[in-house]
């Protein structure tokens, strides 16, 4: 199967969303714009903390591919769901 | 005060931020329209509780009352928190002030500015669309509405109060009748808005200010549609919004701004309220006070706190029981006050 070719401009929450978002060591998500709330697992957490540090979809996926024992095609079709999830949910009105 | 467990008005939570200002230590005198008003009987809160006649009773028989209020207890300052009673109290500034009352308030043309009849007006001010609106004198338009590009759900609203959403003509016509009876004619229908609704209250400085601006979203809502609990946000297109309607309005006074913001993210003016909300004890949890503001503009200072409240403080709102010896509700049915004006004393045997 071939790799995925992701876009950062089409995957990725938008760079003013990402830093806007208060993200807590607990997992605890806070939009100060919608007001809404969110709770991530430990891998979700880190995601987004990657994401607010660097935005860079390559670098994210080869620390991911270091802690975790995946494969490349797991790999791709997970972010792809959860960044997915999060885009809707920031968007969420 | 009309602090109703179900629907409160602002009045408790404005005593509330009052006893919580650096600037004010002095009496707070709570006014109500009846003898069970919670707030009347909240010493925590209120030093003392008077009567108001409502407004219907006429211009005269609510002087009278404010003056003898003022007889005695030496009021300084009256703050109006519900829409009911703001176009008297604006219509009798000249009096009110005479009798060494201060207030802080919109003038009449303001006032009448946010007449729901007028909000695409006010929305061109705050450079946003407001929601199609139109006033209705027939319950026949809802029958020929789908014809004429008004499709169901729509919104009927009273012109100073209610609203319902309705999803059928059946519904509609029950919902018109009804807030016709309560509010009369015209009755206003409007397109039904989906998203979320954001608030902002602060207080402006007649001058095209906005001062202590603090934004919250509702994150509960009881049965009746009414908020428990909310967060404070930090939206820029509402408080942009806000300082534009301020600016060019150049408000006076206590304000609430009600934007929807669409799924499309939209955003579309619902109403201007010329007085705190309900929720204004959020303003002081978040280190906006809005009473602190409100005061120092009444003694002149210039202030310069035009920055907004940060986002993610919370407000839970709950009841709480509280005792009333039968004296007291006594002398708030036959004189119209409350005695004793100390803390909740043992009732005699």
């Amino acid at each position: 199967m071939s790799e995925l070719q992701f876009s950062e401009e089409s995957l990725l929450p938008d760079a003013a969303t990402l830093e806007r978002l208060a993200l807590s060591s607990s997992g605890f998500l806070f939009d100060p714009v919608s007001g809404h709330s969110f709770t991530l697992n430990e891998t979700g957490r880190d995601i987004l903390k990657i994401l607010q540090e660097t935005r860079d979809l390559k670098a994210l996926k080869q620390q991911l591919s270091d802690e975790y024992d995946l494969d490349s095609s797991t790999l791709d079709r997970d972010l792809l769901e959860f960044l997915g999830s999060v885009r809707d949910q920031l968007r969420r009105p | 005060m009309n602090a109703r467990p179900d629907n409160p008005g602002p009045g408790l939570a404005v005593a509330h931020c009052l006893r919580e200002t650096d600037i004010f230590d002095g009496r707070i005198v709570g006014l109500g329209y009846e003898a069970l008003d919670p707030g009347l009987h909240l010493p925590e809160y209120c030093d003392a509780g008077y009567l108001l006649p409502y407004p219907s009773a006429g211009d005269s028989t609510f002087l009278e009352r404010i003056a003898l209020i003022k007889e005695r207890e030496q009021i300084d300052a009256l703050i109006p928190c519900l829409d009911a009673e703001l176009p008297s109290v604006t219509r009798l500034l000249s009096e009110i002030e005479r009798m060494g009352i201060a207030t802080y308030l919109p003038s009449p043309d303001q006032l009448e500015l946010r007449n729901k009849d007028r909000l695409e007006e006010l929305a061109a001010h705050a450079g946003i669309e407001a929601p199609r609106t139109k006033p209705v004198a027939d319950a026949q338009f809802f029958f020929e509405c789908t014809r004429r590009g008004w499709e169901f759900p729509l919104v009927v609203k009273g012109l100073f109060y209610d609203a319902a959403i309705v999803r059928s003509p059946d519904q509609a016509v029950t919902a018109f009748k009804r807030i016709a009876a309560q509010w009369g004619l015209p009755v206003l229908v409007q397109e039904f808005l989906e998203g979320e609704e954001v608030n902002l209250t602060g207080v402006a400085d007649g001058n095209g200010r906005l001062l202590s601006p603090v934004m919250m979203k509702k994150l509960a809502l009881t049965d009746k549609g009414k908020a428990w609990s909310g967060i404070t946000v930090s939206d820029d297109t509402l408080l942009e919004a806000s300082r534009s309607l301020v600016e060019r309005t150049r408000w006076r006074g206590p304000l609430e701004v009600e934007v929807m913001r669409e799924p499309d993210g939209a955003y579309r003016l619902i109403e201007i309220n010329p007085r705190f909300p309900a929720w204004v004890y959020l303003t002081a949890g978040a280190g906006h006070n809005a009473l602190d503001t409100l005061l120092r503009l009444m003694r002149g200072e210039r202030l310069d706190c035009e920055e907004p409240a940060p986002a993610g403080v919370i407000y839970l709102r709950y009841a709480e029981d509280t005792i009333l010896p039968l004296e007291e509700y006594e002398s708030v049915v036959m004189n119209g006050w409350r005695t004793p004006l100390e803390p909740h004393q043992e009732s005699s045997p």
